[in-house]
């Protein structure tokens, strides 16, 4: 799932100052279950900006809506029928929604709400951790179906640096060194060996670095 | 033509090695840097230049050690993963290779978060394993992906190990790796537990490693209680007993009951079967070096990093294996 966390109230204050008849939309999807975007997430937002505008002296009409995702422009067209009357959007989507949100309704002014953090998931009850940089080249066979890329503060991909300790990460003494969690489930799967094979330099074109990635498939008919 | 790695010729030769390190000032001139050398010349095989130690932006790495070059001095050129892609990489090799530097000591680079521009976008491109591969590569003739260089390139490749990081089994795996991937000499992270670091290098004689490289081990001189105590909770990777603080706090003199530490821990070293040598860290008190040097025993030098007089050429006699 992608995770993201709303944006600090003082700046979503500051690009909706200009507006005073505003839709926030949330997604039903993911930042649902992140618990930063979803109706939930919207009403509060809502809440929070009346009040702060009516503590400045200027009152502001907000309505607080969700879809099921603002991925997919079937699902923002249920939105249409308000969308004239409102100035602005403040999507709580994650970055892709804002995105798909924007160029669907190119008239429209859609401002973020939300900071995406990536693609991750709850490690326990209200912590989510981001697990997949979408490398374009998955290499969890070789990692015990943990992903150092992501999870290694400095992205390593032959062992552990000097600065793991204790099983934390040097970088973040919150973070778990991803080396120790590989190495703890390869040697109880007793595959110890594969970290004694040497991992060439990884092929960063095939990520993001090589440029932004599209993915097409000659065999979906055009209707 | 240049020297060759005088560090090289000195494990080689099987003489107990000494190196030492200097921090680049943060600031664009090189007399500091040339200040320390001068006094570290005749008794260190090879002076070791930190590349952004901690994150924190200095004068760099390959300016200096083509500085010690052109000072005929043995230089040791650290190159990190952090801050530069390959391409970055392979041209600062190059670069200091051109002005006479022998040795490439390959790291992964601390994180940038605690050093001073934590905003900073990290690069990674590579790993300190792969970095050592592409650097041995490159005195092979090679770069990345197997094209051929015009003209190969000499060097000395080394890379660390951290003896003291968790979990061990890893570090020497890591290290198996590094030495099959072309690194020569190792520097481990600064010893204070003398037990662990026995532990470990009976775990690296059991794999052979210290046959296959030279072998040496970090010794840090501690001015103060508090500089100790920074080091266990600050340093990432370093571990320092309570008895070392302690024994730095009882001193009347703690800068001098540092420098005591080190020279017992030197001493300690030569008797650990597969350490081939020093690296002393005596980052801001350079000039402490030479008497623990000489207090160590170790003075003088089979092959200083520079002779006293004027550019060196290699001398004669030396036994230089160029296998
Ligand atoms: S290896 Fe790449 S695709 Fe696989 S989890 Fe890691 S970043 Fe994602
Ligand atoms: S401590 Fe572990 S997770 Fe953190 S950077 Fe080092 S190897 Fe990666």
């Amino acid at each position: 799932m992608i995770i993201g966390q709303r944006k600090p109230l003082k700046r979503i204050f500051e690009m909706l100052d200009p507006y005073d008849r505003i839709l926030i939309a949330g997604c039903g999807s993911c930042v649902t279950v992140c618990m930063s975007g979803g109706l939930k997430e919207a009403e509060e937002t809502a809440a929070v900006l009346r009040l702060h505008r009516q503590a400045e002296g200027r009152p502001v009409e907000v309505r607080a809506r969700v879809v099921e995702r603002q991925c997919e422009p079937e699902f923002l067209e249920t939105l249409d029928a308000d969308l004239p009357h409102f100035q602005v959007v403040l999507s709580l989507a994650c970055g892709v929604g804002v995105q798909r949100y924007s160029l669907f309704r190119p008239g429209k002014l859609i401002l973020p709400g939300l900071d995406t953090l990536g693609s991750g998931l709850p490690v326990r009850q209200g912590l989510w951790e981001e697990v997949c940089l979408g490398c374009g080249d998955c290499l969890l066979d070789q990692t015990a179906g943990v992903c150092p890329i992501t999870r290694c503060a400095k992205g390593l991909l032959n062992g552990p640096c000097g600065g793991s300790r204790n099983g934390r990460c040097e970088a973040n003494t919150e973070n778990h060194c991803a080396w120790q969690i590989i190495y703890d489930r390869l040697a109880a799967r007793g595959e110890l060996n594969l970290l004694e094979e040497y991992r060439p330099p990884k092929d960063w074109s095939r990520g993001h670095w090589g440029g932004p990635r599209r993915l097409e498939r000659e065999d979906m008919p055009i209707v | 033509m240049s020297k060759p790695s005088n560090l090289r010729k000195v494990l080689e030769a099987g003489h107990f090695a000494v190196t030492a390190e200097v921090g680049p000032p943060r600031f664009a001139d090189f007399a500091p840097l040339r200040q320390k050398a001068e006094l570290l010349r005749r008794y260190v095989d090879a002076v070791n230049i930190t590349d952004n130690q901690s994150a924190v932006a200095r004068l760099s790495s390959q300016a200096c050690c083509g500085e010690l070059a052109r000072m005929g001095i043995d230089a040791v050129f650290q190159v990190t993963c952090r801050d530069r892609n390959r391409i970055a990489i392979q041209s600062d090799i190059l670069g200091a290779v051109a002005q006479g530097v022998r040795n490439i000591l390959c790291l992964s680079g601390d994180h940038q978060r605690f050093g001073s521009d934590p905003q900073a976008k990290s690069v990674f491109d590579l790993d300190s394993v792969q970095l050592v591969r592409l650097a041995a590569d490159m005195t092979r003739g090679l770069f990345p992906g197997g094209r051929k260089m015009e003209v190969s390139l000499e060097a000395y490749v080394g890379a660390v190990v951290n003896p003291f990081a968790d979990p061990v089994d890893l570090q020497v795996i890591k290290l198996k790796k590094k030495a099959r991937a072309g690194a020569r000499f190792v520097q481990t992270q600064c010893v204070f537990d003398l037990e662990r670091f026995s532990r470990f290098m009976e775990r690296v004689r059991e794999a052979g490693l210290d046959r296959e490289v030279g072998i040496l081990a970090g010794v840090s001189l501690l001015r103060s209680a508090g500089a100790a105590r920074f080091m266990q909770e600050r340093v990432p990777g370093v571990t320092v007993p309570e008895e070392v603080v302690r024994r730095l706090e009882l001193a009347p003199d703690p800068e001098e009951e540092g420098v005591k530490i080190c020279v017992e821990t030197i001493d300690r070293m030569r008797n650990v079967k597969g350490v081939a040598g020093v690296h002393i860290m005596a980052i801001a008190l350079e000039e402490r070096v030479p008497e623990i040097v000489r207090r160590a025993g170790l003075f003088p030098r089979p092959d200083p990093a520079g002779q006293a007089l004027g550019p060196v050429s290699c001398r004669e006699g030396n036994r230089v294996d160029q296998g």
